[in-house]
C-alpha cells in the first residue's frame, strides 16, 4: 500500500521526541462558542438538519449529563476538565457537505495525504496488488469525505457519515442508536450522546460478507476542541464487515478531549472485526499536552452465533481510557479481544475489555499485551462475567506486560464472574521486564539496544499483530517502534 | 462515590458510633490512635460494593444492624483439638482465659499491654487502610499481647469461641511479636452456635522479627449464621518466613483479609487458602501483598469448593513499590463450582512500580473436568466418590505446606466430612 | 464375550459410526486397525460409556448384557476395561490412593469385602515391577508429569490389577520408543488367557509383532470394512489404507 510505505519513510526521517502527526491544518473553520448549554445541543442538531426524534434524544442525554459526575474509579490522574472551556462543534467551513473529492478543500487533502491515508480512490486504483480500503475520515467533528461508495453500494453495503445516515436511512440508524451503549452509560458516553457531531455508520445487508476493508480516520485538529464522534456498525444476518479506524492529532500544549462512542451490532452469524490503531498525540517528553482519550466502545452479539473481535493498538493520547467490551447475548456467540497498549513518558492508560456472557455456549478470549515505559502507567483492567442463564461459557485471558525502566508501572486488575457453575473461565497473567540475555543475544549479533529492545517488544506482542489486517499490521510495528524510543537507558 | 454525598447512616452505623462514643473513655491505650481509626470509619462509613476492595462482599448491606456486645461466659465443654498441639488458650467471647504456656512465651491481656505501652495498635498494617481494622482498632478491648522471645520455638493453639443465647457481637485483638529467630506455630479455630446472627471482628498482628518464622492456620467453623470478619496484618523482617492457611468452612458471611508488608529483604511468604462452602454461604479472601523491599518471595495458592448457591470471592493484590527490584510474586486462585447456582468472582491483581521482577496470577473456575471424572469412573469408581476424590485432591494441595501432622491430619479430615455431607 | 451389533453413534449431530459389528470371543486377541477419522477412538470411548456420544442405533453386549445403559465405573465393575490412547493427570491424587480407590470400588460392587493394605501393596508391587515401573512414581500425582511411555506403562499396570474380562487398548502403541513398546506388549501378552478378552486398537502393524492377534479387523468410515487373521496386517503395512477408505465410501 502506497500510503503504508509513505508513512513508513516518513516514519524514519523523526526524531526522538517528535510526534509525526505534530503538525496543524491551516483551514478557515467554524466554531460552535465554547461551553456546553442546551442551546448548544440545539445547535449541532440544528447544523445537521437533525429531525426532532434526534433532537430530543440528545436533550434527554444533557439532562442527565448535567445530574452525573466524572468516573474516578480509574487509575489515571489528570486536572479536572472545565467542560465549560471547549468548543463541541468545529466543522471545516464548506457547506453544505462535499459532494466528491473536487469540492474538498485542498489542504485538508493534504492533510490525509500527510498522515497517509489513501482518500484518493485513483491514487488506490492505479496500484496493482494493492487491497482496496473504502475510508470515511473524519476532521475534527465533520465527515469529510467518505470513498468508494458507490462501488460498495452495489453490495448493498451503507458506509457514510452518521450525520448522512440520519438523513438517507433513518429507520436503520434509529433502531439501532444507543441500543448498545444506551444514554445513561456512563458520564462520556451520555455527554457525546448530547453532543456528538458525526462519525461514520456502517450497515451490511444479510448475508453480504463486505468486499472490502471499511476503514476511517479521526483527525483532532482545532484548538481547544472536543472531539465527540460517533460510530454505528451494523452485520446484518450473516454479514461479514471488516473495520479500520485510526486516530492522530497535532501537537499542542493543551489536552484536548476525545470522547468518542462505537456501538456494533452483530445479528445472527453475522461477523464483525474492528481494528484501531490509535495515535493520538500523548503529549512532549515532559507530560505536557496531549489527547485525553475518554471512549466507550461495545459490540453486541446479539444473534445466535454472531462473533465480534476487537484489535487494538493503543501508542498514543496522555491519558487512555477505554475498554472495548462484547455483550454476548445470542447463543453460541463469540467475543474477542486482541490489545496492545504501550506507553512512555508521561503517559497513562488504563484500558481493558468486558466480555459479559449472558447466552448459553458463548465464548470469548482475551490477549492482553502491556508495555510501559518512562515515566508511564499502564494498567489493564478486564471483566469476564458469567450470568446465571450463560450455561457453557467459556472465557481464556490472557494478559501479559512489559516494564522497561524502573520509572513506569504495570498493573492488571482483572474481575472475573462466574455465576453459572459450568462456565469455564481461565485467566492468567505475568508480569516482567526484557530478559538481559535476550538484549544480550540480540546486541551481540549487532543490533544497538533501542533496536534490539524494539524487536523483543514485537516479539512479545505478535500474537496481537497477527490479528490486524495486513496493511495496519505494518503501521502498528512502525509505531510501535516509534513509540519507544527514549525508553533505553 | 462523591465525597460531598454523605449517604445516611445505617442502624449499625449509627450503633457503632454510639458505642464508640460510650465506650471510648474507658478503651486502654492511647486514645488518639483509637479516634483517628473511628474517625476514618465515620468519614466512610461501613463499605458498600461502591468501595472497590468491598465491591463483592457489600458490608454496608449485610451488617445493617448492629448486635450487642458479647458479655462474659464459661468455657464450653467442647472445643477443637489437634493431636499434638499442647497449649491452647480459649478466648470465650474475645476474652482470653490464662493457660501453661510453652517456654519462651509471654502472654499478657491486650488491656494490660496497651496501657503500659508495651505495644500499639496497628503497627503491622504497614501502608494498608481497611475499615473493619479501623473499627477493630476504635472498639477492640479484648484480646491478647503475645511475645516469643528471641530463639525459642513455641506451638499455640487460640481457640476463639462465641457463647451466646442471642446474636452478640465480638471485637478481639491479638498483638503477636515473634522476636528475631523465633519460630512459631500458631492455630486459631473460630466456633460459635449455629442459626444466631452473631458478629465477629477479629484482628490478629504479626510482627516477624529478623530470621523469624511463623506457621500460621486459621480455621473457620463459625456458626451457621454468623457474620465472620476477620484480618491478619503481618510485617516481615529481613529474612524472616510466615506460611499462612485460611481454611473455611463455617459462619453464613465470612471474610478474611490478610495483609503483609515486606519490612525486610529476603522475606518470604506463602499464604494459601481452603474453603468449601455450600448452601447459601458467602466466603471472602481478600489479601493485599505489599513488597516494599527487595528480594521478596510471595507464593499464594487459593483453592474454593463451592456448592449449592453459594459464593466465592477471591481478590489478590500483590504490589511491587519502586525499589522493591528481585521481586518474585506468583498468585493462583481456582474455584470448583459444584452447585448449579455457584458463584465465584476473581479478583487478581498486580500492581508493580519496579521492573526487575516477576510476577503472575492465574485465576481459574469452572465445573469438575469431565474427563477426569470419565477416567475414574472407567476404572470403577461410582461418580459421588469419583467427584469427592478430585474435589479432595482439589482442595488438599492448599494443605500440603502444613508441616504440623496433628493439624494437617484434622484438616484433611474437615474436606472429607465437607463431601460426605454432599453425599445426601 | 463382547458383541458389537449394528452400532449407530453420532456426536453433535454427526454421523461417526455407521452400523458396526464386532465381536471378541473369550481369550481371543482381537485387532482393529484403520486410518484417522475411521471412528476407532469413538468405538473405545462408547463401549467405555462416555457421555458426549449418542447411540442412535444397535447394541453393545457383554457376556450377554447391554451394557449401554449403564454408567462408566458400572461397565469397569462388570469387567471392561479401557487403556486410554491420552491417560488423564490427576493433579492432587497420588497413584497409590488411585489405585486402591479403583480396585476397592470394584471389588465393592461385585460383592466382594476390600484389600488388606498388605495384599494390596503386594499385588501393587509385585505388577509395578513386571511393568519395569519406579516404585517412587507411585506416590506422584496420577499420570502428572509422566512421559508418555510411564503413562502407557501405568495403564498396563491398571489392567494387570483389575485383570479384566474385556480389555480395550486404545492405540496403546502411540508415543512409545521400541522398548517400552516391548515392555508394554509384555505385560499384555502375560494375561492372556483362555478366559480374558482383548481388543487392540492401533494405526500401525509394529504393535501387532508384538501383540500378536488371533483376528485383524479394517475399519473404515466407522464400520468393519474387512476381517481376516494376522495377514491382513501385514498386508495394510504394504499397501496402506487407500483401497479401503476408497471402498467404503
Amino acid at each position: 500500500m502506497a500510503a503504508v510505505k509513505e508513512t513508513v519513510e516518513t516514519v524514519k526521517t523523526i526524531d526522538v521526541d517528535q510526534y509525526k502527526y505534530g503538525f496543524v491544518t491551516e483551514i478557515e473553520t467554524e466554531l460552535a462558542p465554547k461551553g456546553l448549554s442546551e442551546d448548544i445541543v440545539r445547535f449541532i442538531s440544528a447544523k445537521k438538519g437533525e429531525p426532532q426524534w434526534l433532537l430530543d434524544w440528545r436533550l434527554e442525554a444533557f439532562r442527565r449529563w448535567q445530574t452525573m459526575t466524572e468516573p474516578t474509579w480509574s487509575r489515571v490522574h489528570y486536572p479536572a476538565i472545565d467542560f465549560q472551556d471547549l468548543h463541541y462543534y468545529a466543522a471545516p467551513k464548506r457547506t453544505p457537505g462535499p459532494k466528491s473529492l473536487d469540492e474538498v478543500d485542498p489542504e485538508l487533502l493534504r492533510t490525509y495525504e500527510k498522515l497517509g491515508i489513501p482518500l484518493r480512490e485513483q491514487e488506490i486504483l492505479a496500484g496493482v496488488e494493492i487491497s482496496k480500503v473504502a475510508v470515511d475520515a473524519v476532521f475534527d467533528s465533520v465527515s469529510v469525505v467518505t470513498t468508494f461508495k458507490a462501488e460498495l453500494a452495489k453490495v448493498g453495503v451503507i458506509f457514510c457519515a452518521i450525520s448522512e445516515a440520519v438523513r438517507e436511512h433513518p429507520d436503520l440508524v434509529r433502531k439501532y442508536l444507543g441500543t448498545v451503549v444506551p444514554t445513561s452509560d456512563n458520564f462520556y458516553a451520555t455527554l457525546n450522546s448530547a453532543v456528538f457531531s458525526d462519525g461514520s455508520f456502517v450497515y451490511i445487508p444479510p448475508g453480504v460478507k463486505c468486499p472490502m476493508e471499511l476503514s476511517t480516520y479521526f483527525r483532532i485538529n482545532e484548538q481547544k476542541t472536543g472531539q465527540f464522534e460517533r460510530t454505528l456498525i451494523i452485520a446484518d444476518k450473516g454479514a461479514y464487515v471488516s473495520y479500520l479506524e485510526g486516530c492522530t492529532a497535532p501537537k499542542r500544549d493543551e489536552n484536548q478531549l476525545h470522547a468518542a462512542v462505537v456501538e456494533l451490532v452483530a445479528l445472527d452469524d453475522a461477523e464483525i472485526k474492528y481494528s484501531t490503531v490509535q495515535n493520538w498525540y500523548p503529549g512532549d517528553s515532559e507530560g505536557k499536552g496531549g489527547i485525553y482519550n475518554f471512549v466507550t466502545k461495545r459490540g453486541d452479539c446479539r444473534g445466535a452465533r454472531s462473533k465480534i473481535s476487537w484489535t487494538q493498538v493503543e501508542t498514543g493520547s496522555a491519558i487512555t481510557w477505554k475498554y472495548p467490551s462484547c455483550i454476548l447475548r445470542g447463543e453460541g456467540s463469540s467475543g474477542e479481544f486482541y490489545s496492545i497498549a504501550i506507553s512512555n513518558g508521561h503517559q497513562q492508560v488504563d484500558s481493558g475489555t468486558k466480555m459479559i456472557h449472558l447466552g448459553k455456549n458463548t465464548t470469548s478470549k482475551i490477549l492482553a499485551k502491556g508495555i510501559a515505559a518512562g515515566r508511564s502507567d499502564n494498567t489493564y483492567r478486564g471483566q469476564v462475567s458469567a450470568h446465571r442463564k450463560a450455561t457453557g461459557a467459556r472465557n481464556f485471558t490472557n494478559c501479559d506486560s512489559l516494564l522497561i525502566g524502573d520509572k513506569c508501572g504495570a498493573h492488571t486488575i482483572p474481575y472475573i464472574e462466574a455465576k453459572n457453575a459450568s462456565a469455564v473461565f481461565e485467566h492468567e497473567a505475568t508480569t516482567s521486564k526484557i530478559a538481559e540475555d535476550q538484549l544480550f543475544y540480540c546486541m551481540q549479533r549487532g543490533l544497538d539496544e533501542e533496536e534490539a529492545v524494539a524487536l523483543i517488544v514485537n516479539g512479545f506482542v505478535k500474537d496481537v499483530l497477527q490479528q490486524l489486517p495486513m496493511e495496519f499490521a505494518v503501521e502498528a510495528q512502525k509505531l510501535i517502534a516509534i513509540s519507544l524510543e527514549g525508553s533505553v537507558g | 462515590m462523591n465525597a460531598t454525598i454523605l449517604p445516611i447512616r445505617t442502624p449499625a452505623e449509627t450503633a457503632l458510633a454510639e458505642r464508640f462514643a460510650t465506650e471510648r473513655a474507658r478503651l486502654p491505650g492511647a486514645a488518639a490512635v483509637r479516634a483517628a481509626a473511628f474517625a476514618r470509619f465515620e468519614k466512610t462509613g461501613l463499605p458498600s460494593r461502591r468501595v472497590e476492595s468491598w465491591h463483592y462482599t457489600d458490608l454496608r448491606s449485610l451488617m445493617r444492624e448492629l448486635a450487642p456486645a458479647a458479655g462474659e461466659a464459661a468455657v464450653p465443654a467442647a472445643l477443637p483439638e489437634f493431636e499434638g498441639l499442647g497449649h491452647r488458650l480459649v478466648l470465650v467471647n474475645g476474652r482470653a482465659g490464662a493457660g501453661p504456656l510453652p517456654a519462651g512465651v509471654t502472654v499478657e491481656p491486650l488491656a494490660t499491654a496497651l496501657a503500659a505501652g508495651r505495644v500499639a495498635l496497628g503497627a503491622a498494617m504497614g501502608a494498608a487502610e481497611d475499615t473493619i481494622v479501623d473499627l477493630n482498632t476504635a472498639l477492640a478491648r479484648e484480646g491478647l499481647a503475645i511475645r516469643i522471645a528471641r530463639g525459642a520455638e513455641a506451638a499455640l493453639h487460640l481457640a476463639f469461641v462465641t457463647v451466646a443465647e442471642t446474636a452478640v457481637s465480638v471485637a478481639s485483638r491479638i498483638v503477636v511479636e515473634v522476636e528475631p529467630g523465633a519460630a512459631l506455630t500458631l492455630v486459631e479455630t473460630h466456633t460459635g452456635p449455629d442459626g444466631l446472627a452473631c458478629q465477629q471482628n477479629i484482628v490478629v498482628e504479626l510482627a516477624l522479627g529478623a530470621g523469624a518464622r511463623v506457621e500460621h492456620v486459621r480455621v473457620n467453623e463459625s456458626g451457621d449464621a454468623a457474620l465472620a470478619l476477620s484480618t491478619l496484618a503481618a510485617t516481615l523482617a529481613a529474612g524472616s518466613a510466615l506460611a499462612s492457611l485460611n481454611v473455611s468452612t463455617g459462619g453464613a458471611v465470612s471474610r478474611h483479609q490478610v495483609f503483609v508488608t515486606y519490612a525486610g529483604e529476603g522475606a518470604t511468604l506463602s499464604l494459601r487458602g481452603a474453603t468449601m462452602i455450600k448452601g447459601r454461604q458467602h466466603c471472602d479472601n481478600t489479601l493485599v501483598v505489599d513488597h516494599a523491599v527487595p528480594h521478596g518471595e510471595s507464593r499464594e495458592l487459593f483453592r474454593t469448593v463451592i456448592d449449592d448457591e453459594a459464593q466465592g470471592v477471591f481478590q489478590g493484590k500483590i504490589i511491587v513499590r519502586p525499589d522493591a527490584q528481585k521481586t518474585d510474586g506468583q498468585m493462583a486462585s481456582n474455584a470448583l463450582l459444584l452447585g448449579d447456582e455457584a458463584g465465584m468472582a476473581n479478583k487478581p491483581e498486580l500492581e508493580i512500580f519496579a521492573d526487575d521482577v516477576v510476577c503472575a496470577h492465574g485465576a481459574t473456575c469452572g465445573a469438575l473436568d469431565e474427563n477426569q471424572l470419565f477416567y475414574l469412573m472407567a476404572r470403577g469408581l461410582p461418580k459421588p466418590e469419583a467427584e469427592a476424590l478430585l474435589v479432595e485432591a482439589f482442595v488438599a494441595e492448599a494443605l500440603d505446606q502444613v508441616r504440623h501432622e496433628g493439624i494437617r491430619a484434622a484438616l484433611t479430615a474437615k474436606i472429607g466430612a465437607f463431601m460426605r455431607g454432599r453425599a445426601r | 464375550m463382547l458383541k458389537i451389533n449394528n452400532l449407530h453413534v453420532e456426536i453433535d449431530g454427526k454421523k461417526i459410526l455407521n452400523g458396526l459389528t464386532l465381536h471378541v470371543k473369550p481369550g481371543e486377541v482381537a485387532a482393529i486397525m484403520g486410518p484417522n477419522g475411521s471412528g476407532k477412538s469413538t468405538l473405545s470411548y462408547v463401549v467405555a460409556g462416555k457421555e458426549d456420544y449418542t447411540v442412535t442405533d444397535g447394541e453393545i453386549l457383554l457376556d450377554g448384557v447391554n451394557i449401554l445403559e449403564m454408567e462408566p465405573n458400572e461397565r469397569a465393575a462388570a469387567g471392561l476395561f479401557l487403556a486410554f490412547q491420552y491417560p488423564l493427570e490427576i493433579p492432587g491424587v497420588a497413584t497409590m490412593t488411585f489405585l486402591k480407590a479403583a480396585m476397592n470400588a470394584q471389588r465393592k460392587s461385585r460383592g466382594e469385602g476390600e484389600l488388606s493394605p498388605g495384599d494390596f501393596m503386594k499385588a501393587v508391587r509385585e505388577a509395578a515391577k513386571a511393568l519395569g515401573i519406579d516404585p517412587d512414581m507411585l506416590k506422584r500425582p496420577l499420570n502428572v508429569g509422566f512421559s508418555g511411555g510411564e503413562k502407557k506403562r501405568m495403564e498396563i499396570l491398571q489392567m494387570a490389577l483389575l485383570r479384566p474380562k474385556m480389555a480395550i487398548l486404545d492405540e496403546t502403541d502411540s508415543g512409545l520408543d521400541i522398548d517400552a513398546l516391548r515392555i508394554v506388549a509384555e505385560g499384555v501378552n502375560a494375561q492372556r488367557d483362555p478366559r480374558h478378552g482383548f481388543l487392540v486398537i492401533t494405526h500401525y502393524q509394529r504393535l501387532l509383532d508384538h501383540i500378536v492377534p488371533d483376528t485383524v479387523h479394517v475399519m473404515a468410515k466407522g464400520r468393519i470394512v474387512k476381517s481376516g487373521g494376522p495377514e491382513i496386517a501385514l498386508e495394510l503395512e504394504k499397501h496402506g489404507y487407500a483401497e479401503y477408505v476408497g471402498e467404503a465410501a
